[in-house]
Formats: structure tokens, C-alpha cells, sequence
């Protein structure tokens, strides 16, 4: 667990006023706020060192007791015990409360924070009621193959189980949301959501690009001078497909409707498209040499 | 709550601690739309979030509401420019890490 420089993170001296450290939070509340940031992950967790920053500096005992040990903190157990033999007590102070549906509370403080304060975090006063649950953020990963076709999937989100129906034809950062999911709250209010964000890759034969697939497939010379016939691999299964005389390399074909399905849109599909690449034999025995010098000659 | 999908007005502002007025201005501005019901206050449960989040962005962060209003009309661009983005990356998917094909002899 590292020392953790609460003034360099707010960008002040150890001699800075209290007006000084509420001037300094506040400006860099304003860049970093989640509401503001929305799908930030850098500026939630900058947001969350600048609050614990506050929360100790701020604090005219939590600052002493800070500024006493400093980077000798693993002896503020020691303090601590003293000071509350003392008779001395911990004192509230101001902090944001975190946007974007994201709760900032003690679970957030570093571990060097707890580690010195122990759950003395989020003492802060005035205005920090929650009349909605907190919205809970998650992130599955899906193959290019599962998000082919609706499917039931069981998530774990904070410890609970959630069945979810996963319609076809999902897309990669798309973002669905489960009303009612989040956590629940004790004034009467709703419970928060639970927004889920996909990820879904594509296979190494197989590209997708909004509802169409694309895929390459290799052709011998003599399949692109004659013609004839490819069966292809595809999610929706084998796909027999002509090739005719004179194929070019690089030209490509469209296969309707052989493409992935449109979301929440049962029936319809997109279209695969087959990028023709062919390719030209190499290390001729003396025989197919003298057959393509023959050729070359009848141009 | 009286309704599962209206919240009283009165019920969000003790809860938050802020003025009633407060949510009348952002009403006034157009961040939220505020039902009558016999004389009563209702927030529609779909705009509790936005709600939240002007109170946040007031109280915490000082920032008043013409402000509350410029940011709002950024952050829906800023939506817009990430899911024009998100679509994009995944077209340019096609592109990257040329597809090992399969080959298929005739």
C-alpha cells in the first residue's frame, strides 16, 4: 500500500488555507466530475482521488493527523489510539457526492485512506440525500457466434444473479439497460438500473460491420478462369456459392439476407459479402511451366 | 410514492433538501417536465436521473442553470459523437487484422 500525496493531487503546497483547498477541489470537481464525464472511467477514478483529498485536507484533524505522519503513516494506529484515550473526535466535513449514477461513498477510499482513517470517510454534512437507487454499470463479452442468436444469459452483478434475454443481433458498445436492477433504496424511492455494455469481437474469417459480414475466400487460378463451386462456413451454416468464369481477384459477391440479424427485428438479416482472393500457384513443375508458356503464347 | 411511475415533487425536494422552486426554474428552462395532477407536483420516474443530476451539478458544483442548460446540449452531442465513434471503430473492424480465409479449392 503506497503514500498517497493528497496536496500534490490537488495541486498544493502543505502550507495551503482551507480556502485555498476548497478553491483548488472545487476547480478540479468541475473538470472531473462524473456527471460531467459521463463513460469516463480515467475522470470517475481522478474524481474519486480528488474527493478522498478533500475529504482528509479539508478536515482540520484528519489534515493534523495527515500531516503528522505523512509517509510514516502506518504508525497512525498508534495516533489514533492516543488521541481517542484524549477524549478527541473526528469532524465532518463537506464532499461531492458522485454523479453518473455512480455512488461515491467510504467503499471508494484508497486502502491507504481506510488504512489511516479506518470508516472514517464520507462524514460529510448537508444535502447528500439519494432518492433513486444507484444505477449499476456492467460489461459482458460476447463471441461474434452468441450474439448471433437470442440467448438467455445469467450475470452476477454485487453478489445478486440476473437472467437476461440477450436478443440477436446485438452490437459491440451497445448499451441496454435492466429498469430496476440497480440497488435499492430505503427513503421510497425507485430502485436504480442496471445499464449493460456489450462487447463483442469479431472472428478472424469473419468481419462484421453493422448488420452486413464480411469474409474472404482463397480461389485457385483455375477455379477463377473456369468458374465453379465454394461451400462456405457462415453463423447461419454451410452456403454453397458459384463462382463464375473470370472472377477477379479482389471482386466480391453479396449474399442476401446471409448476414447477421437486425436487432429486435425478428426475420431480418443483413447481407454477407465474400471478398473473392485468389491465389496464384507457385513452385510450377517443368510440366505446368510449359503448359502456361503454351498458354501465353495462344494470347 | 403514490404512483410507481410519478415521484411527488415535494417527496424529491425534502429528500434532496432543495428548494421546490429550484425544480421550477429547471421546469421553466425545459431540463424536466413537471405533471399537474390535483393541484399536485409529479417528476415522470424516467427524468429522476436527469433530476439528480441537475441538483448535483447546482449544489455541489455551483454551477447555475443557464450553465446546467449549455452543458446538457454538450453532453447529448457528446453522446452522439461517441455512438457516431463506437460505429465507426467497429466498421474499421473490418479492416484490421486481415481475416486468415479459409481456402477453398474448386
Amino acid at each position: 500500500m503506497a503514500f498517497i500525496d493528497y496536496y500534490e493531487i490537488l495541486g498544493l503546497n502543505k502550507n495551503a488555507t482551507a480556502d485555498d483547498i476548497k478553491k483548488a477541489y472545487r476547480k478540479l470537481a468541475r473538470k472531473h466530475h462524473p456527471d460531467l464525464n459521463p463513460n469516463d472511467k480515467d475522470a470517475h477514478k481522478k474524481f474519486q482521488q480528488i474527493n478522498e483529498a478533500n475529504e482528509v485536507l479539508s478536515d482540520p484533524e484528519k489534515r493534523k493527523k495527515y500531516d503528522t505522519y505523512g509517509k510514516d503513516w502506518q504508525h497512525a494506529e498508534q495516533y489514533e489510539n492516543a488521541r481517542q484515550s484524549a477524549g478527541g473526535g473526528a469532524g465532518g466535513s463537506r464532499g461531492y457526492s458522485g454523479g453518473g449514477g455512480e455512488a461515491f461513498d467510504g467503499e471508494d477510499f484508497s486502502s491507504f485512506f481506510q488504512s489511516m482513517f479506518g470508516g472514517q470517510g464520507g462524514g460529510r454534512s448537508g444535502r447528500q440525500g439519494k432518492f433513486r437507487g444507484q444505477d449499476y454499470n456492467a460489461e459482458l463479452t460476447l463471441s461474434l457466434t452468441e450474439a448471433f442468436a437470442t440467448h438467455q444469459q445469467t450475470l452476477t452483478v454485487n453478489g445478486k444473479h440476473v437472467r437476461i434475454t440477450i436478443p440477436a443481433g446485438v452490437e459491440n458498445g451497445q448499451v441496454i439497460k435492466l429498469k430496476g436492477y440497480g440497488a435499492p433504496v430505503t427513503n421510497g424511492g425507485p430502485q436504480g438500473d442496471l445499464y449493460i455494455t456489450f462487447i463483442i469481437g469479431n472472428l478472424p474469417a469473419l468481419k462484421r460491420s453493422g448488420n452486413d459480414l464480411f469474409m474472404t475466400a482463397d480461389i485457385d487460378i483455375y477455379t477463377a478462369v473456369l468458374g465453379g463451386e465454394l461451400t462456405l462456413d457462415t453463423l447461419s451454416g454451410k452456403v454453397k456459392l458459384k463462382v463464375v468464369p473470370g472472377t477477379q481477384n479482389g471482386s466480391q459477391v453479396r449474399l442476401k439476407g446471409k448476414g447477421f440479424p437486425v436487432y429486435r427485428k425478428d426475420g431480418q438479416f443483413g447481407d454477407l459479402y465474400v471478398v473473392f482472393n485468389v491465389k496464384v500457384p507457385v513452385n510450377l513443375t517443368d510440366e505446368q511451366k510449359a503448359l502456361f508458356t503454351q498458354l501465353a503464347a495462344l494470347k | 410514492m403514490e404512483n410507481n411511475e410519478l415521484i411527488p415533487v415535494y417527496h424529491f425536494c425534502v429528500v434532496h433538501q432543495v428548494e421546490i422552486s429550484f425544480i421550477d426554474v429547471l421546469q421553466q428552462y425545459g431540463l424536466v417536465e413537471v405533471m399537474k395532477i390535483d393541484d399536485n407536483s409529479y417528476l415522470k420516474e424516467s427524468q429522476l436521473a436527469d433530476a439528480e443530476r441537475y441538483v448535483r451539478m447546482h449544489y455541489d458544483l455551483d454551477i447555475n442553470i443557464e450553465g446546467i442548460e449549455a452543458i446538457r446540449h454538450l453532453l447529448e452531442k457528446l453522446d452522439q459523437v461517441q455512438q457516431q465513434n463506437r460505429s465507426l471503430q467497429n466498421r474499421l473492424g473490418r479492416y484490421e487484422s486481415p481475416a486468415e480465409a479459409p481456402s477453398y479449392g474448386a
